[in-house]
Formats: C-alpha cells, sequence, structure tokens
C-alpha cells in the first residue's frame, strides 16, 4: 500500500513538474535575455554567461519607456476602478434586488464578452478622432471598462450571492441603521470579492494590445506593450532586444507577484465567474 | 420587558397575496408565545412584522403598549435569533456578542462586563476568541443566542433556532432554551414548523395556517379540543387516524362499525344543510388491545377486528399499524398536512390505522386483532369547513355526549 | 442568437429608458404606467427602481462603447471612405463587402485565423483536460502548480510573444539552434506553428481553470460508485466525469473558440503578417491603421461580427451550450 502511494506521488510530482517547467519556460528565457550583456545576447544559451543590469538602467533612463508603464498604470488602475465600481452596482442589484430588465443585463454582457474586439477598432478609431479622445487616457480607459465590465459583473455577482444577507437583518435587530449595517457587516464580507475582481480586471487592462496600438499615435498614451512593439534601443543602430525583454520583465512583475500572493484568490474568482456565470 | 399586541395586523405583497391576514394577539410580559404552521402559513412574516424587518399592510403592532408600525428595528429593542443564527463572520466570538452593545455605545466595562456573563450563562467563555467558521452546529447556536441576551431587550423573537441541529441537539437546546427564558423572564415570540418544539417548549402555541390563526391555547388544551381539523392532525405525534363516517339512520357507518352518537350531535346533524359525510378523528393512544380492557373501560368505547400490518415495539409501548378497508378521507385541510409532512405522494393503497397499545399486548404482525378504541375521545369534523363538531364550549367531549 | 444582438440590446436600451422616462413623468400622480398590472407597492417600486439606478451606468457604458459603434461600422461599410482621400467619401452600397469578399487576402486570412482556431482550441481542450485533472487530483505541490499555471494567463500576451520570438531568432534562441538551421518565422508552415504554439502556452491554463471548475462538480461519490462497479479509469473518465462535465466543457469552449478567432497579438509580434500568416484581426488592422482606409476597415469589422455571431449561435444551437447566466434565476 505504502508502496503503490509513493508510486503514485512520484508520478504525480513528474507530471507537476512537467506543468512547471512548461509554464515557466518563457518567462524564464525572457528574464535571462533581460540580464545578457549585448556581447553574450546572441550566444543562444539558455543561463547568461554574463549578468548584467544594463538592459534595465537603459530603458529607464528612456523617456519612451517611463511614459508607457505610467501611462499603462494610470489607465488601469482608473479603468479597474472605474469598472469594479460599476460592476458592483451592477451586481448587487443583480443578485440582491428583482427588477425586469435583469435577464437583459446579463444577456447583454455576455454578448459582450464574446464580442469580437477588432469590431471595435474602425469604428472606435472614426468616433474618437471626431470627439477628441483619440491617443488620450480616456480614449483607452472607455472600452476597457465596457469590455471589462461583463467580467466585473459575473465574478461580482458570484461573490455577492454567496454573502449571507440574513446579516443584515441581524445587524439591524442588533440596533444597527442601514449604513452601519453596511459598513460594519457587509462590506467587510463583500471587500475579498471586490479585490479578487479588481486583479482581474487590472490583469486584462494591463494586457491589451489591440486597443492600444489601435486608438493612440503618440507617448502621450501609448501603453507598455505597445511601446514594446515599437522601441528601437537607445540610438538607432543599437539591438533593441535587451532593452525589450527588460521592459517586458519589468510589466511582468506585477503579473507575477498578483500570482504568487492571490493564487487562491484568482483561481476562485476566474471559476465561479466564469463557470457559474 | 413589555407586552406585545398585534391588533388586525395584516401583510399584502405586492403581487396580491396576502401573507398573514387579520392576526389579533396580545403576548403578556414575560410569556413564551410558539408560532407554528406549515411553511407557507405566514408565521415568519408575523415575526419578521413584530421584529420591524416587513412593514406591517394594515393594523396595528403594540410594544409595551407603544405604537411601533413604523419604527426601524433598531428603535423597538428586541433581539431576535435567526435560523441560519447569522453570526458575523469577520468578528470573533466575543465581538459579535458585544457588537449591538458596541452599537448601542455602551462603555468598554460594561461591554465587557456584561459579555463575559452572557457568556457564562451560555458556557461560551472557553470559546470567546474563536471565530464563527470554528465552531460547532450547537457552539453557533449559543452564540446566536448569547449576542440576543446580551442586550436584555424588551423581547426575543425566535425563528426556528434549532431547526439547523441534528436530532439529539435539538432536544438538548430545547431544555436550554426553556430554561433560560424563564430565567430572565423575557417575552419570547418562538416559530418553528416542528409541532413537538410547539408542544414542549411555549407557555401558549399560536397555530397558523394560510396566514390565519386557527386556534390560540396552551399545548394541551389544543391537544385535547382542537378546534378544527387542521389543528387537530397537525398536533400530535404520530399524527391523529382520520377515516370517513357516513351518517345513517342515528348512526355513523364506519370503516370501524357503525358508531353510536349521542344527542348532542344528533341535534348538530338534523338540521337541513348538515353534512351526510363527516371525518372521525381518533388519536393513536385511544385505541387499544381488547384484551387489555375491563368491562367497565369496555363500555366507553367500542371493538372492532382488523388485521394488523406492523408491530412497533417502543418498549415503553407498541405502535401497530392495522388495515383498515373504505377509502381514505379527504379534504383540503388533510391534503395540505400530508403536503407538509412531504407524505403527499406516498400514501399507499386503502387505509391505515396508527394505533399505540401498551406494552403488554401480544399483538403479533399477520393476523386479526380485536381492537378497542374510546369513543369519549373521539372527534368528528365537518369535511367541508374542518369544524370540530364534538366540541362544546370549546371542551371535545366525544361523540356521545348528551 | 448572437446575430440581432445588438439591434434586440439597442432596442432594449430605448425600451428602458421609454419607461424610466415615462415613470418619472407619471410619478406625480402615483399612477401605475403599467397598464393591466396590479398596482406595485412603494417598496416593489423601490426596489425596481433601485435595480434600475444600480445596473444604469453599467448598461449605458457598456452599450455606447459597444452597440453604437457597430452600428456605425455599418454605415461607414457602405462608404467609400479612405482618410488619404477624404474629397472622395461617398456611399457605394454594398461594393466594400463585393472588393473584399473577392479578395484573396481576405480569404487566405480568413483561413488562417480558422486553422488557427481550430488547432489550437483542440490541442488546448485535450492539454486543459490534462492540466485541469492534474491541478485538480495532485498529490504533491498543488499550490505550486496552480500558481505557476496561472503565470500564462497573467502574463502580457506581447511579453510571451517577444519570449517566443526571441527563442526561434537564429543564433539568439535557444530552440532555433536546438531543432532548425534556418529561420522558422520567415517561412509560412512553421510561422503558423510557432503562432499556434505561443496562442496554446497562453491561453491553455484558463481553459484548464474553466474545466477544473467542472470537474469540482463531479462528486467523489459518484466516482468511488464507479470504481466499486468495476470501472476502469478510463471507463471513470468517459462514463461518468464527461457527462457531469459537458455544460462546463461547451462554456470553455465557446468561449476559448471566440477568443481564437480574435487572435492578433501574436501575430503582430512574431510574424507582422508576413508571408501570408495574417488573421482577419490584423489585416482589418492593417487596412484600418496602416491603411487608413475607413470603409474597408469597417466592412471587414462587421464582417467578422458575422462571423463570431455565427460561430456563438451554432454552439448554442448545435451543442445546447447553456448561454452562462440564463438559468441565472436562482443559480446558486
Amino acid at each position: 500500500m505504502a508502496d503503490t502511494t509513493t508510486r503514485a506521488k512520484v508520478r504525480w510530482g513528474l507530471l507537476d513538474v512537467a506543468v512547471v517547467v512548461f509554464a515557466l519556460t518563457p518567462v524564464l528565457w525572457i528574464m535571462s535575455l533581460s540580464f545578457k550583456t549585448p556581447a553574450t545576447l546572441t550566444d543562444g544559451k539558455f543561463i547568461p554567461r554574463e549578468w548584467t543590469l544594463e538592459n534595465y538602467r537603459t530603458i529607464f533612463a528612456t523617456d519612451q519607456f517611463v511614459r508607457a508603464l505610467i501611462n499603462s498604470i494610470g489607465i488601469a488602475l482608473i479603468a479597474t476602478t472605474i469598472a469594479v465600481v460599476l460592476g458592483a452596482m451592477a451586481a448587487y442589484a443583480i443578485s440582491r434586488l428583482d427588477f425586469p430588465g435583469k435577464r437583459l443585463l446579463i444577456g447583454v454582457s455576455l454578448l459582450i464578452a464574446m464580442f469580437p474586439q477588432v469590431s471595435l477598432v474602425s469604428p472606435l478609431f472614426e468616433i474618437e478622432r471626431q470627439l477628441g479622445l483619440f491617443d488620450t487616457w480616456p480614449g483607452l480607459i472607455l472600452p476597457y471598462i465596457t469590455f471589462a465590465l461583463p467580467l466585473a459583473i459575473y465574478t461580482l455577482s458570484a461573490f455577492f450571492k454567496q454573502i449571507p444577507w440574513d446579516l443584515e437583518k441581524a445587524a439591524k435587530m442588533d440596533g444597527a441603521t442601514q449604513g452601519q449595517a453596511f459598513r460594519r457587516v457587509i462590506a467587510p464580507l463583500a471587500a475579498p470579492g471586490l479585490f479578487t475582481t479588481a486583479i482581474l480586471v487590472f490583469i486584462f487592462c494591463w494586457n491589451d494590445f489591440l486597443f492600444a496600438i489601435s486608438l493612440t499615435s503618440t507617448e502621450r498614451s501609448r501603453t507598455v506593450p505597445v511601446a514594446l512593439s515599437f522601441f528601437t534601443g537607445a540610438s538607432q543602430f543599437e539591438d533593441p532586444t535587451g532593452a525589450i525583454c527588460a521592459a517586458a520583465v519589468v510589466i511582468t512583475v506585477p503579473i507575477i507577484l498578483f500570482v504568487l500572493f492571490f493564487q487562491r484568490r484568482i483561481v476562485s474568482g476566474l471559476t465561479s465567474g466564469a463557470v457559474k456565470g | 420587558m413589555a407586552e406585545i399586541v398585534l391588533d388586525k395586523v395584516s401583510k399584502k405583497f405586492p403581487d396580491g397575496t396576502t401573507a398573514v391576514r387579520d392576526v389579533d394577539l396580545e403576548i403578556a410580559d414575560g410569556e413564551f408565545v410558539i408560532l407554528v404552521g406549515p411553511s407557507g402559513c405566514g408565521k415568519s412574516t408575523t415575526l419578521n412584522m413584530i421584529a420591524g424587518l416587513e412593514d406591517i399592510s394594515s393594523g396595528e403592532l403594540r410594544i409595551g403598549g407603544q405604537r411601533v408600525n413604523d419604527k426601524a428595528p433598531r428603535d423597538r429593542d428586541i433581539a431576535m435569533v435567526f435560523q441560519s443564527y447569522a453570526l458575523y463572520p469577520n468578528m470573533t466570538v466575543r465581538e459579535n456578542m458585544a457588537f449591538p452593545l458596541r452599537l448601542a455605545k455602551l462603555d468598554k466595562e460594561t461591554i465587557a462586563q456584561k459579555v463575559e456573563e452572557a457568556a457564562k450563562v451560555l458556557e461560551l467563555t472557553a470559546l470567546l476568541d474563536r471565530k464563527p467558521a470554528n465552531l460547532s452546529g450547537g457552539q453557533r447556536q449559543r452564540v446566536a443566542m448569547g449576542r440576543a441576551i446580551v442586550r436584555q431587550p424588551k423581547a426575543f423573537l425566535m425563528d426556528e433556532p434549532l431547526s439547523n441541529l441534528d436530532a439529539k441537539l435539538r432536544v438538548q437546546m430545547r431544555t436550554v432554551v426553556s430554561r433560560l427564558q424563564k430565567q430572565l423572564g423575557t417575552t419570547t415570540v418562538y416559530v418553528t414548523h416542528d409541532q413537538t418544539e410547539a408542544m414542549t417548549l411555549g407557555d401558549r402555541v399560536v397555530i397558523m395556517r394560510g396566514g390565519a390563526v386557527q386556534q390560540v391555547g396552551p399545548p394541551q388544551e389544543l391537544y385535547d379540543h382542537p378546534n378544527n381539523l387542521f389543528v387537530a392532525g397537525f398536533i400530535g405525534s404520530p399524527s391523529m387516524n382520520f377515516l370517513t363516517a357516513k351518517v345513517e339512520e342515528g348512526t355513523l357507518r364506519t370503516a370501524l362499525g357503525d358508531v353510536p352518537i349521542g344527542d348532542r350531535i344528533r341535534r348538530e346533524l338534523e338540521g337541513a344543510d348538515a353534512p351526510r359525510e363527516l371525518i372521525l378523528g381518533i388519536r393513536p393512544e385511544h385505541f387499544e388491545d381488547a384484551e387489555l380492557i375491563d368491562e367497565e373501560t369496555g363500555r366507553r368505547g367500542m371493538e372492532f377486528t382488523a388485521p394488523v400490518d406492523i408491530v412497533e415495539s417502543m418498549g415503553s409501548d407498541k405502535y401497530v399499524y392495522l388495515s383498515v378497508e373504505g377509502e381514505r378521507a379527504t379534504s383540503a385541510e388533510l391534503e395540505e398536512l400530508a403536503a407538509d409532512a412531504g407524505a403527499a405522494d406516498f400514501s399507499g393503497a386503502g387505509s391505515n390505522l396508527v394505533t399505540r397499545l401498551s406494552a403488554e399486548s401480544t399483538v403479533t404482525e399477520g393476523e386479526d386483532r380485536r381492537v378497542w378504541f374510546n369513543l369519549e375521545k373521539i372527534h368528528l369534523f365537518d369535511p367541508s369547513d374542518g369544524r370540530n363538531l364534538t366540541l362544546h364550549e370549546g371542551r371535545a367531549a366525544g361523540t356521545l355526549a348528551d | 442568437m448572437s446575430v440581432n444582438a445588438t439591434p434586440a440590446g439597442a432596442d432594449v436600451a430605448a425600451d428602458g429608458t421609454d419607461t424610466r422616462s415615462g415613470r418619472q413623468a407619471v410619478l406625480p400622480g402615483q399612477r401605475d404606467n403599467r397598464g393591466g398590472k396590479p398596482p406595485l407597492s412603494e417598496n416593489k417600486r423601490a426596489e425596481r427602481r433601485l435595480g434600475w439606478l444600480l445596473c444604469a451606468p453599467a448598461a449605458l457604458v457598456m452599450l455606447a462603447v459597444t452597440a453604437y459603434p457597430i452600428l456605425y461600422s455599418v454605415w461607414l461599410s457602405l462608404q467609400r471612405y479612405d482618410l488619404r482621400f477624404p474629397a472622395e467619401r461617398e456611399f457605394i452600397g454594398l461594393q466594400n463587402y463585393a472588393t473584399v469578399l473577392t479578395n484573396e487576402f481576405w480569404w487566405t486570412a480568413f483561413g488562417v485565423t480558422m486553422l488557427i482556431t481550430v488547432v489550437t482550441v483542440a490541442v488546448e481542450l485535450v492539454l486543459g483536460m490534462g492540466l485541469a485533472l492534474i491541478m485538480h487530483r495532485t498529490l504533491v505541490g498543488r499550490g505550486i502548480v496552480r500558481t505557476s499555471a496561472l503565470i500564462p494567463y497573467g502574463i502580457v500576451t506581447v511579453v510571451a510573444a517577444f519570449s517566443w520570438r526571441y527563442a526561434w531568432t537564429p543564433g539568439t534562441g535557444y530552440l532555433a539552434n536546438l531543432f532548425s538551421d534556418g529561420a522558422p518565422l520567415t517561412e509560412r508552415a512553421s510561422s503558423l506553428a510557432i503562432i499556434m504554439l505561443a496562442e496554446i502556452w497562453k491561453t491553455t491554463p484558463f481553459m484548464a481553470l474553466l474545466l477544473m471548475a467542472g470537474l469540482a462538480l463531479v462528486p467523489e461519490d459518484l466516482l468511488k460508485a464507479a470504481s466499486t462497479d468495476g470501472a476502469t479509469a478510463w471507463q471513470r473518465f468517459t462514463k461518468v466525469m464527461l457527462p457531469v462535465m459537458k455544460p462546463a466543457i461547451l462554456v470553455a469552449l465557446l468561449f476559448r473558440t471566440l477568443d481564437a478567432f480574435r487572435v492578433f497579438d501574436n501575430i503582430y509580434v512574431l510574424t507582422s503578417g508576413a508571408n501570408e500568416t495574417s488573421s482577419v484581426s490584423m489585416i482589418a488592422y492593417n487596412n484600418l491603421i496602416r491603411g487608413l482606409n475607413l470603409g474597408i476597415g469597417s466592412t471587414m469589422s462587421v464582417l467578422i461580427f458575422i462571423t463570431v455571431a455565427i460561430i456563438a449561435f451554432i454552439f448554442v444551437k448545435l451543442f445546447g451550450t447553456a448561454a452562462p447566466g440564463s438559468d441565472d434565476g436562482e443559480r446558486r
């Protein structure tokens, strides 16, 4: 018996290792490239022979990258905040109130989740040019909110449905006002769901490339993924590979931190929102 | 502490349904009143209206002589124990119990002292720093009680507080609730769908059906003198047996033979619109093995023979199931009761009598047995409205009464 | 379902707004605006009002940024409209559609997109199922596996695409040196294979997570019962787990298929669409942003929208995918 469990453990262990290697190799590879010196960059070795931080120094010295990083962070944070707030309002209504049009809202957000974003690129390009939103932060924030909302609504309504709303009544019986009941009982329970949703929405906004490259034209509002594709290096004649890799690693850091610290929450958020919703 | 008065209280929902209809109820200071009935009878809605969690559509609610219809729950000074316990998961037991006191802005020392006291009464002292997630069902239930008693409210409202516990613990907690209520002497309204809880706990029981009060009274009175078919069928376990009884030539034709009737019942049945078909109700304990009956007792009842289906020996007595021919009695009330018990679609063929005979009886499964039943304890109901015809001035006296 | 989605959505938006303004109009008189139905209690009306109020911002943003532009896109697609020659703007009916639909580049891109969609989704389903089983059942290091599997999901697609590009760049890349002498990203077949590899790497974890949620729905007792009934591991998988997981699988397939059809980032970074590796998203983008031809770009946008709608329709009709959320009522 003990023998079979040990064998089973070894077998699972090997599978686990395979998964981990498969998942991490491309990430480790781009990290490795970012630490290579220009001389060893093209040696094709997976592990750098000479380590350097030069590439990072380069990108943080260029206005192009710093500006894009600020744009990325700012746009993603604002879009996330708005999407989570609007999504929470709608999700509360969906999970707690009864009103005509509720199913319709669920249907519409489902459709938007499946919507081909590229279909919006042409009309939004034209509309935003007319409205003066082209190549501005709001010009990107708006479509991000739109496509993040279905995700936010589904995830949050799944979370809200798990909150035992009897507690609201209990708090009222214990002498709380509506406001106190919300602040001291419901809000602490809803916070983890809001936080998880915010992470998912942030990842979505942080990741976008299509809107960012179509609806921007200058450094004014270009985000990092787009800036990466335009990178030319410090001078025209320098190979940008090292710089691109360093920049890529920088924008991967927040994702890795999220995944490391909130793995459980991200998994529960994704699955509850996607399958039940 | 205070008395609670419901004066023609009704609740209408927006879709037009009436959940509670003209409930009149006076609950005395310190009294323990049980609201009982099948699901959907309006008992929880009534409780929620007393709590202030639901609006009162019409009528008046007074607590301690004061009209509170429009007061928020927090201004009524009453505490509630929920079926789900509704413990705040983000707070420890101590914080849960202190929550109402902190909202009432008491100073820290008083809060600490009151929580300690309540915890001692409910034997929660060792658990004060745990979170609800780390407590057993019974412990959570006690915390919910603790949170209610800690601020010494005018009244306790309990919404099926024991229904999430397993059977053994439920019996145990029943005595805890009962003792606590007597000790504190606080007016208590307790909602349950379990008639055993209703019988054992309350000073008075209110039986509800379809939003209306059927009967109010001490448990024994409801048991002995039910107003109607519904109350008779709802109270008692195993429940009362019901048989059809045809009125013919001054007697009642039943599957158990012809049942004689006394003058008073005869007069009831003489009217032109009097029912030709009645429902006869006999409680299981009013049967006895004919062999064990002395002549004196025997004269107060009558005997019949029926095949014995199943014998369940309980030690103290025997539950004997007899097969009798003839149709099963039907009425709206009985169907509702069956549906509530979950037996609506499982009735078997013919009808079955449940009897409770002495342990000394030598009855065996499969034989035909002579069985006696007490005519002074049987009830007759009008199937059209469920009224108990044997009731006279609130007292049931069997079919033979003059 | 999706085909008339936008018109329906727009209808309802109009309807919703009507009702709302209608309500305001009659509120002072306290008259119920919903004809034959019984009057609503104040409470119920307040609940409705609150529900609408809370949903309105989200609904308005979503409709404003999708419904209006897609209609506008239809309008643009009926015009000759090239930003380089704005003077020549005119209404030309369906001529743009004829141009696009008779263009071999469009059909090549369409074929590429279909190929990528079918192959990646099929491979992801198999790999994702395996990964889901590993994440669900593994005896050791479950946390580590789940954490590493989430990294491809979370990472920026462009970053991953660069990683793959450099891995296959001759000289620089560890993979290029390992597997081939030439430059794989300059040949069509190998380019497409690498694009699909990048897609599969990135999205298998998401597929696996969806499937894992389905796996969690399989009652442990059911599997035990099946093994006592003498089912082998494979039979347990096909006869017990798959049927229970079917709804989760279909939802995962639907989402992934539509998502795969939008493939853009990886192609942009890996090949820029060279050697006939463009997807429909890629050529729509090229026509619009590089070619500045709004008319043709919009035509492609509309065609892609219709294709996606057809795919969704097929899924819903043919496989009976319960549209997520359709069972909303009391789904918990």
